[in-house]
């Protein structure tokens, strides 16, 4: 879709940058030594630091994603958010207090604090790193998709600013900077979404909502016919002799189910469904043709906002209200969700196929489906399996249900964040804080995902806007407010992992390592070096990666977390037995586990390399459910190989 | 701010092995609770999605008012933890007559 980009999101988001990057040169006079560079001095109070947690969680996956999976296929996208949360719990019954205990800078510290051994610090370095960068990339990616809409810029100029913005945040004070950077952010965020989610149930439901004035386009949906009968079908569309309807069954087309209307020198398709009746539907749909010679053609025409072009309406309404009724008015919590239980609300599939002379087309076409199927699982396509007989599916669900819980308490810059206090008590509150305030922040995310779905306001071809377009949808000054703060949501979600990432290179590799003598200024001048490298390396990656989906990245990242820190973090902390090579052994079991898994899997057979997804050697995508406890059984085994023997045997 | 300033980073709390101790275990069974609560829920859409459908209260279904239950449980939890937590086992004992947090 084409944005016009706003003049008050434009200065609202300029006045909060220009207060970010103030706030941190303010503070940046504040951490001159190393331990105030990582760690932020260990001073900042429990309060502030749970608020910046929740900061740094709600990432833009979070935020943007989360809102935008639940607008497009309902309760599916609430099951992340309730993952997300639930990994906290086994971040402040497990990890917080012991972590805190052991650790100085970096998560490595802690698991080394036994050992002192090169090799975990090593091994948990290059974890962090890795962990971190994939991390990243949908940070970046989700700037760049942000930026577009927002000023109007193309994707890698917004990955560019995000990335030269958050150098400068970091390199000018370090973790104190982010934190406050987070704790403004983290607290913006729910308030504004508190008053975005007042105005929805303010505003109520309606079967035709209203945007800038005007009403939503009502695709047609023609039925239901007993027979699939293109006569039948052209008396329906009340078509003339020039018109021209026909079955689309060459190539690609053979199993899509499509029509195509020649009306007018026109060209539309229109989908064909049967339902379990065996009652036939034809409906109207939109799409995007890329041509070979690179030009764009939407519904028939050029993409374009002037004469002669045309654009994707906009979509996501509700079809048809309980008692048949037209509006709610406004409703209450458990009334808004119960209604739209009882009501019927469009969906949207796609479909994309590659003509013969190259052009590849992208039809988006309605799916009516009652509210009871939008409120439970197994709408969206990763989670459909959960509805299928068939095992893998299941397991594919309890594999990533598994890494959402144990990926938190792994993330290199959710850790770091237990430094920033100053003892184990801080610790347990701020984490307290943080479960409250995030918690919180997914409730809402229902509301506001099923807000979206139904406010007419919905770019059919990005669900990561779903947010931002419902805050336009309610008013211009609520778009800019909502997208400025989605925008710090990266910022600040970027400033952590760039500092976890460069006190994973100069203390765990440097200096613990490779035995790099440094004093505190050079740590932390190294540190702004290695912040500006992995920032530059976040840029790249952020611009290469532009088509990716920001999900999936992070699903990555959650699963590689878990594999490979969660098994060394809990064994050493609960099993005496533990080795430092069975720390380090385990660690790189984990990441390259995980990782080599996912890149077997179906989703990047047919993401990354094009591939057909029937031909990947893993059985499911999701790597957690095997993953996560090799990690524990080569730790079990490496240690039990490798115990120190007792003092009578060496004597 | 006021409050909420970058403070002093020396420790209020001074921990022994009989508070390290005391709070493990009441991390690790409050840690079951949760677990107990979370499998469940991720058993029941795995293996039996159509459950999650069923209406259960003011007119939302199992899958909505289990999930809101999941994140309530996540806060209650973890606020009982901080209040079990907030004394030093030792706290009658020592020169400072406790470490309250």
């Amino acid at each position: 879709m084409i944005y016009e980009p706003s003049f008050m999101a434009v200065i609202i988001f300029g006045g909060i940058v220009a207060i970010t990057l103030g706030l941190s040169f303010w503070l940046g006079a504040k951490a001159k030594s190393a331990k105030g560079y990582f760690a932020a001095g260990g001073g900042i109070h429990w309060f502030v630091n749970g608020v910046a947690f929740a900061g740094d969680y709600l990432s833009a996956a979070s935020f943007l994603g989360i809102c935008g999976m639940i607008a497009f296929y309902g309760y599916d996208g609430f099951l992340y958010s309730i993952g997300y949360l639930a990994g906290w719990i086994v971040a402040l019954f497990v990890i917080a207090e012991p972590l805190k205990r052991m650790g100085r800078f970096t998560f490595a510290d802690a698991l080394d604090s036994k050992f002192q051994s090169r090799g975990i610090k090593l091994a948990a370095a290059i974890s962090t790193l890795v962990v971190s960068i994939f991390y990243l990339i949908p940070q970046m990616v989700g700037a760049g998709a942000l930026i577009t809409p927002l000023l109007g810029f193309p994707h890698y100029v917004g990955v560019l600013m995000v990335g030269t913005i958050v150098i400068l945040i970091v390199v000018t004070a370090g973790m104190v900077s982010t934190t406050y950077v987070q704790f403004l952010k983290g607290s913006l965020l729910v308030i504004f979404s508190t008053v975005l989610t007042v105005l929805i149930l303010q505003r109520g439901l309606s079967t035709d909502p209203v945007n800038d004035g005007k009403s939503t386009h009502q695709f047609q949906i023609i039925g239901p016919a007993a027979s699939n009968d293109i006569k039948h079908w052209k008396s329906e569309l009340k078509l003339n002799e020039k018109d021209r309807l026909i079955p689309l069954d060459q190539g690609e087309w053979t199993t899509k189910d499509y029509l195509q209307l020649t009306k007018d020198d026109k060209i539309s398709y229109w989908k064909l469904t049967e339902n379990a009746d065996k009652q036939f539907f034809l409906s109207e749909t939109q799409y995007k043709q890329n041509n070979k010679n690179g030009s764009t053609i939407i519904n028939g025409l050029p993409q374009g906002t002037g004469e002669g072009e045309t654009d994707f309406y906009p979509v996501g309404r509700i079809s048809k209200l309980p008692g048949d009724e037209k509006e709610t008015g406004p409703l209450g919590i458990t009334e808004f969700l119960s209604t739209i239980r009882e009501s019927e609300l469009i969906l949207w599939g796609s479909d994309t196929i590659k003509e013969k002379d190259g052009a590849v087309l992208t039809i988006y076409f309605p799916k009516p489906t009652s509210g009871k199927k939008v409120l439970s699982p197994g709408n969206h396509p990763k989670f459909a399996g959960i509805r299928r007989d068939e095992i893998y599916g299941k397991l594919n669900f309890l594999s990533l249900m598994l890494a959402l819980f144990c990926g938190t308490a792994s993330l290199p810059h959710i850790l770091i964040r237990y430094y920033t206090v100053k003892d184990q008590a801080s610790a347990r509150k701020s984490t307290i804080v943080g479960i409250g305030t995030i918690g919180y922040f997914y409730i809402l995310t229902l509301f506001l995902g099923l807000g979206a779905m139904t406010s007419g306001s919905l770019d059919v071809t990005n669900s990561n806007m779903a947010a931002p377009l419902l805050a336009k949808s309610i008013g211009d000054w609520l778009f800019a407010v909502i997208s400025a703060i989605a925008f710090t949501t990266v910022l600040g979600t970027v400033s952590g992992l760039i500092i976890a990432s460069s006190g994973a290179v100069v203390h765990d590799l440097m200096s613990s390592f490779m035995k790099i003598e440094m004093n505190d200024f050079a740590k932390v001048r190294v540190a702004k070096i290695a912040s500006v490298v992995v920032g530059v390396i976040a840029i790249v990656l952020g611009i290469l990666f532009e088509k990716f989906n920001v999900n999936y990245l992070v699903g990555w990242a959650f699963s590689v977390a878990a594999s490979a820190n969660l098994p060394a973090l809990v064994m050493l902390l609960f099993w005496p037995k533990t080795t430092k090579q069975g720390i380090t052994v385990a660690i790189f079991t984990g990441m390259i586990s995980s990782l080599t898994w996912i890149l077997l899997s179906a989703d990047s057979y047919k993401g990354i390399y094009g591939l057909n997804p029937d031909h990947a050697i893993v059985p499911f995508s999701q790597p957690g459910l095997v993953t996560i406890p090799l990690g524990f059984i080569t730790l079990i085994i490496v240690s039990l190989l490798t115990q120190p023997k007792p003092e009578g045997m060496e004597s | 701010m006021a409050g909420f300033d970058h403070g002093s980073n020396e420790p209020d709390e001074q921990e022994n092995n009989e508070t390290i101790s005391r709070n493990t275990s009441l991390g690790l069974k409050l840690f079951t609770v949760y677990l107990a609560l979370y499998g469940g829920f991720v058993f029941l859409n795995t293996f039996s999605p159509a459950k999650m459908e069923v209406v259960v209260f003011a007119g939302l279904n199992l899958a909505i008012v289990y999930g809101f239950i999941l994140i309530l449980a996540a806060f209650v939890l973890a606020l009982i933890y901080g209040w079990l937590c907030r004394n030093d086992v030792a706290s009658t004992n020592s020169k400072n007559g406790g470490a309250a947090q």
